[in-house]
């Protein structure tokens, strides 16, 4: 039963998003700073 | 070796603090099943990669901005996130559906441009001069019914209101005058066709 349960599923490993996004978010990421000035934000991309 | 695996909430701790490898660790983590989730509701991997980065967009900038209450629920946050991008994509393409050309479909078969050329304005104008130049030499009873009828849209009971004759003499004057036309036309053989 637990065998059962604790299967991996294979098609989760063909689910995955492209390493071009993957990428792209973490270097969005690490761009991107939000300073909060009184009640408004700024959004801020270092190059 | 004893893999020891941080729950998501110190992840997102971490993340906001600075630790920019939470992140990495949390979409790897989750990847498949927010990626799947899309694809589940719209199977097609380019449209789920945008969704899946638009999601993760709005993530990244929540918990930027500190905003993100940590409940213990990150997935289940993010797969609510994914659901409305999804919700707003059926939204949109209902709005404005996609075709994609292929060897059998051609856009080109259900578009086209009704509007006129350049040459064929040109004509049009050129008929409708020349149709009023007609009309001016028509009898001025005849005239004043067919300008009322063609080009002011009246009703003959409009009409015989407005000019004080009965509605079957209105009639009869229209006639005449589309017979009056019609002879000019055939005398002079004028042409009157875009």
């Amino acid at each position: 039963m637990a065998k059962t349960y604790s299967k991996k599923s294979l098609v989760s490993q063909t689910m995955k998003p492209s390493k071009e996004t993957i990428s792209f978010l973490l270097g969005y990421s690490k761009a991107l700073s939000i300073i909060k000035i009184d009640n408004k934000s700024f959004e801020i991309i270092s190059n | 070796m004893v893999n020891i695996q941080l729950p998501d909430a110190s992840l997102v701790k971490e993340y906001v603090a600075g630790n920019e490898d939470a992140l990495a660790k949390l979409i790897k983590r989750h990847e498949s099943k927010i990626y799947g989730f899309i694809y589940s509701k719209i199977p097609d991997r380019d449209i789920t990669n945008d969704i899946f980065q638009d999601t993760f967009i709005k993530v990244i900038k929540t918990l930027k901005s500190n905003s993100y209450n940590e409940e213990g629920k990150f997935l289940p946050w993010v797969m609510r996130i994914s659901h409305n991008l999804v919700v707003d994509h059926y939204r949109k393409t209902k709005k404005m559906p996609m075709f994609r050309e292929t060897e059998e479909f051609s856009i080109f078969s259900i578009m086209s441009d009704d509007s006129l050329t350049i040459e064929n304005k040109i004509i049009a104008d050129q008929v409708q001069m020349d149709l009023q130049k007609l009309i001016e030499e028509l009898p001025p009873d005849q005239k004043e019914v067919l300008i009322m009828r063609m080009y002011q849209d009246m009703s003959f009971k409009e009409i015989s209101e407005s000019t004080g004759v009965s509605i079957n003499t209105a009639l009869g004057r229209m006639r005449y005058a589309l017979m009056n036309l019609r002879k000019v036309i055939d005398k002079h053989q004028i042409v009157l066709t875009n």
